[in-house]
C-alpha cells in the first residue's frame, strides 16, 4: 500500500481580475491548527479567508498522538466520533533500559469520560476531515496555492501579497491569524526572533507499513537498546498496519546519507528481526527546537501554533498544544468581530497562551535533555536513574521519555474570577472542565462550549442573561469530579474552561463572573 | 522512635573514605560515573531535603573554585 496525498485544486481568486481585495478575516496556513481554527470560527457563523501556499495535506504522519483534550475539543467541533472510529486508542506505555523493562505506565483511564487519555491518527487525515468540515460549513474561502509573500501590518488591519500560479494579488485583511508553521513567512516578515534553545541531536522518523505486526498498540521506548545502541528509539501504531518509528541519530549523522531506504531498511531490521515484512511508507530525518515568540499578539495579528512556539516530539505538544491554542482564540474573537466584547479580550488570548506554551517548552526541554544527555555526566544521571526504576520509585518518576501532553490550567487569567469560598477538589477557575456521564447516557463535555454555560448541581439555576444554564444532579459522578453539592454553580468559559464557580447561584456574582469572562471587568471594585 | 535510631553513630571518616573509593574497585570509568550518580541519587532521596541538597551542590562547585550557578545556556 503506498499512500496517496489528496490533491486540492487551484481555484483562480476573484481578486486576480482587479489585482487586489478584502477580507475581514484571512487564515494563512491551511495546516492542521489554520484548518481548526477556520471550522471553529465558521462553527460560530465567522467566514475567513484561508491561503496555503501548497495544494495537499501533511505528507507523512507528523503528529500522531491526540490528547483526551485536544479529542474534546474536536468533539466540539464535530469530528469527535470520527477520530474514534478511526484512531488507534492506547494508554499503556513501555520504557526500556537496554534489553529490558525498566518501567511503565498506565494512563489510567477511569471510566466516564467520553475521551480515551490519547488515540493516535497521521496529522494527514485529520487534515482531510477539516478541509472537508471547512467545505461543508460554506463559510471557509479554502484558496490553495496562495502564498503570502509580504505582510504590511497597519492599526486597522493587515495588507498581504498573495502569489499565486496565474499571477499576485493584494489582499486587505482586518485580521490575520499566522498559522504558517515553524517557517512562518509572517514571522520573517514582522522581524520577530524566536527566543529557545536548538538541540544538535538529529532524528529519523519513519512511517512503516507492518501487516499483521503482533505488537500491542502501546507507547514503547528505548533507551539504548541492542538493536541501536547508544541511542533511543520510540514505537506508536497508527491506523491501517501503519507503524510509527523514530530512531535518534546523534549530532553527527549525515540527514543525506540517513534517508537512503536500504539504510533506514537495515535499522527496521535490526529492530524487528529478519522474519518481519514490512514496507517503508514515509522517511525524514529532522532536528527540533523548543522555542517561542516573545508575544503572540501583534495588533491585528495573532499567531498561533508552530509560528507561535515549537516544541521536541517528546510528550505530542506540538500538535496538541497549536490546537488548544486556536481552542482559545476562537470564542474571543468571534465575540468581538460580532461585537459581543471589547478588543480587550483578545489579549487575553496571549495571558493564556504564552504560560501554556512555556509549560509545554518547559516538559519538553526537559525530556529532549533526559533523551539526549549533552554531556558525560547528563549520561550518568540518565542512566543511573534508568537502573534504579525497577526497584526504586523515586527513580521512576525522574524517568523521563516524554511527559505527555496534558492542558494548562489558565490560573493567572484575567478572565478568571478567584474562589472566594472553600473547596476540596473540582476543577479550580482556569482550568478545563472534566468530564463525567449524565443520566440519559451522553457525557457532561457534550453539553457544554461554543457559549458561556451556567452549570448547577441540584438546585434550579436563575434565569441570566447571556448565560445557557444547565442542570446537574447533586450526587453521582459528576457532582463527586466538580467537588460539588447542592447549589454548586460553575460558570463555563465558550472554550469549557471553567471562569468561576460558587457555593450558591448568587445572580450577582455570577453577572460580575460573566462581565469579567467577556474581558469587560474594570477592576477589583466592580467584581464584588 | 528509639535513641539509637534517632542519632546514628557518626561516620569514621577514614573508613567513610575507604568505602567510597572500595565501592568503585572492579568498575570501568564509565560505570563509577554510573555508580556515582547512583549514589548521589539515592543520597539526595534519602536527604529529602531540597535546600540541604542545594547547599551541598554550592559547597561542592566552591570547592572546585566553581561559581553556584553554570554560565547561561546557549540561546538561539
Ligand atoms: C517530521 C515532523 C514530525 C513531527 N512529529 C510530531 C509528533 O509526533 N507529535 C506532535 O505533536 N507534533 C509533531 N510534529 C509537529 C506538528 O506536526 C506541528 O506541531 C503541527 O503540524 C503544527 O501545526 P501548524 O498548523 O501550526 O503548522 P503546519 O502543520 O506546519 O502548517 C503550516 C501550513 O502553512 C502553510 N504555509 C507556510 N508558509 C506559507 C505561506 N507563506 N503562505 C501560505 N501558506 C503557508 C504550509 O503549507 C502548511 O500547510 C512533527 C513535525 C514534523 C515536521
Amino acid at each position: 500500500m503506498r499512500r496517496v496525498n489528496p490533491v486540492y485544486p487551484f481555484r483562480r481568486p476573484a481578486e486576480l481580475a482587479r489585482g487586489h481585495g478584502t477580507a475581514p478575516l484571512v487564515v494563512v496556513g491551511a495546516g492542521v491548527v489554520g484548518l481548526t481554527l477556520a471550522l471553529d470560527l465558521a462553527r460560530h457563523g465567522i467566514a475567513s479567508v484561508v491561503l496555503d501556499d501548497d495544494d495537499t495535506v501533511s505528507v507523512g504522519s507528523r503528529a500522531i498522538c491526540w490528547s483526551k483534550r485536544t479529542l474534546e475539543i474536536y468533539d466540539r467541533l464535530g469530528l469527535g466520533q470520527r477520530l474514534l472510529d478511526k484512531g488507534v486508542t492506547w494508554k499503556v506505555g513501555k520504557v526500556f533500559f537496554g534489553d529490558r523493562l525498566a518501567y511503565e505506565f498506565d494512563l489510567l483511564p477511569e471510566p466516564g469520560h467520553r475521551m480515551p487519555a490519547f488515540v493516535n491518527l497521521q496529522q494527514y487525515y485529520l487534515e482531510e476531515w477539516l478541509v472537508e468540515a471547512c467545505t461543508a460549513s460554506g463559510l471557509v474561502d479554502l484558496r490553495w496555492k496562495n502564498r503570502v509573500e509580504e505582510v504590511t501590518p497597519r492599526a486597522d488591519g493587515v495588507e498581504l501579497r498573495v502569489v499565486t500560479p496565474e499571477g499576485d494579488y493584494r489582499l486587505d485583511a482586518g485580521w490575520l491569524l499566522a498559522c504558517d508553521g515553524a517557517r512562518s513567512t509572517v514571522r520573517e516578515a514582522l522581524g520577530l526572533p524566536f527566543l529557545g534553545k536548538v538541540f544538535r541531536d538529529r532524528f529519523l522518523i519513519a512511517d512503516v507499513l507492518i501487516e499483521g505486526f503482533a505488537m500491542p498498540a502501546e507507547r514503547r521506548f528505548w533507551f539504548d537498546p541492542p538493536f541501536h545502541p547508544g541511542q533511543s528509539v520510540l514505537l506508536h501504531k497508527q491506523p491501517d498496519s501503519m507503524w510509527r518509528i523514530d530512531f535518534q541519530l546523534g549530532a553527527e549523522a549525515d540527514p543525506e546519507a540517513e534517508k537512503d531506504p536500504a539504510r533506514v531498511a537495515g535499522r527496521i531490521r535490526a529492530m524487528l528481526g529478519p522474519e518481519v515484512p514490512f514496507e517503508l511508507e514515509w522517511v525524514s530525518v529532522y532536528t527540533f527546537r523548543c522555542r517561542r515568540l516573545e508575544r503572540f499578539r501583534h495588533g491585528r495579528i495573532f499567531f498561533v501554533g508552530d509560528s507561535a512556539h515549537q516544541v521536541s516530539p517528546f510528550g505530542a505538544r506540538g500538535g496538541n498544544g497549536g490546537v488548544q491554542d486556536a481552542d482559545n482564540l476562537v470564542w474571543k474573537l468571534a465575540a468581538v468581530l460580532q461585537g459581543r466584547a471589547p478588543e480587550s479580550l483578545l489579549d487575553s488570548y496571549e495571558a493564556e497562551r504564552i504560560p501554556a506554551a512555556d509549560e509545554n517548552i518547559l516538559h519538553s526541554t526537559r525530556a529532549t535533555d533526559f533523551i539526549t544527555p549533552r554531556t558525560e555526566a547528563g549520561r550518568a544521571y540518565r542512566d543511573a536513574v534508568l537502573l534504579l526504576a525497577k526497584d526504586h520509585a523515586f527513580a521512576r518518576r525522574m524517568v523521563n521519555a516524554g511527559r505527555l501532553s496534558t492542558p494548562h490550567s489558565y490560573r493567572e487569567s484575567p478572565l478568571s474570577t478567584p474562589d472566594e469560598e472553600a473547596w476540596a477538589g473540582g476543577p479550580p477557575p482556569g482550568a478545563p472542565a472534566i468530564d463525567a456521564p449524565l443520566e440519559d447516557g451522553s457525557f457532561l463535555l457534550q453539553r457544554l462550549g461554543g457559549e458561556p454555560v451556567l452549570l448547577v448541581f441540584g438546585a434550579t439555576s436563575p434565569t441570566l442573561p447571556g448565560v445557557r444554564s444547565l442542570s446537574a444532579p447533586a450526587e453521582g459522578l459528576a457532582a463527586e469530579r466538580w467537588d460539588a453539592r447542592p447549589g454548586t454553580t460553575y460558570l463555563l468559559r465558550p472554550d469549557q474552561h471553567v471562569a468561576a464557580r460558587f457555593r450558591e447561584p448568587d445572580p450577582g456574582r455570577i453577572a460580575a463572573a460573566l462581565e469579567r469572562l467577556w474581558g469587560r471587568a474594570r477592576g477589583e471594585g466592580t467584581l464584588r | 522512635m528509639s535513641a539509637a535510631e534517632a542519632r546514628p553513630a557518626p561516620h569514621d571518616p577514614d573508613a567513610l573514605f575507604v568505602r567510597l573509593v572500595r565501592a568503585h574497585r572492579d568498575l570501568s570509568p564509565e560505570e563509577s560515573r554510573r555508580l556515582d550518580a547512583a549514589l548521589v541519587l539515592l543520597l539526595a532521596e534519602a536527604l529529602g531535603d531540597p535546600v540541604r541538597l542545594e547547599a551541598a551542590i554550592a559547597a561542592a562547585r566552591a570547592a572546585l573554585g566553581k561559581p553556584v550557578e553554570p554560565p547561561e545556556e546557549l540561546r538561539e
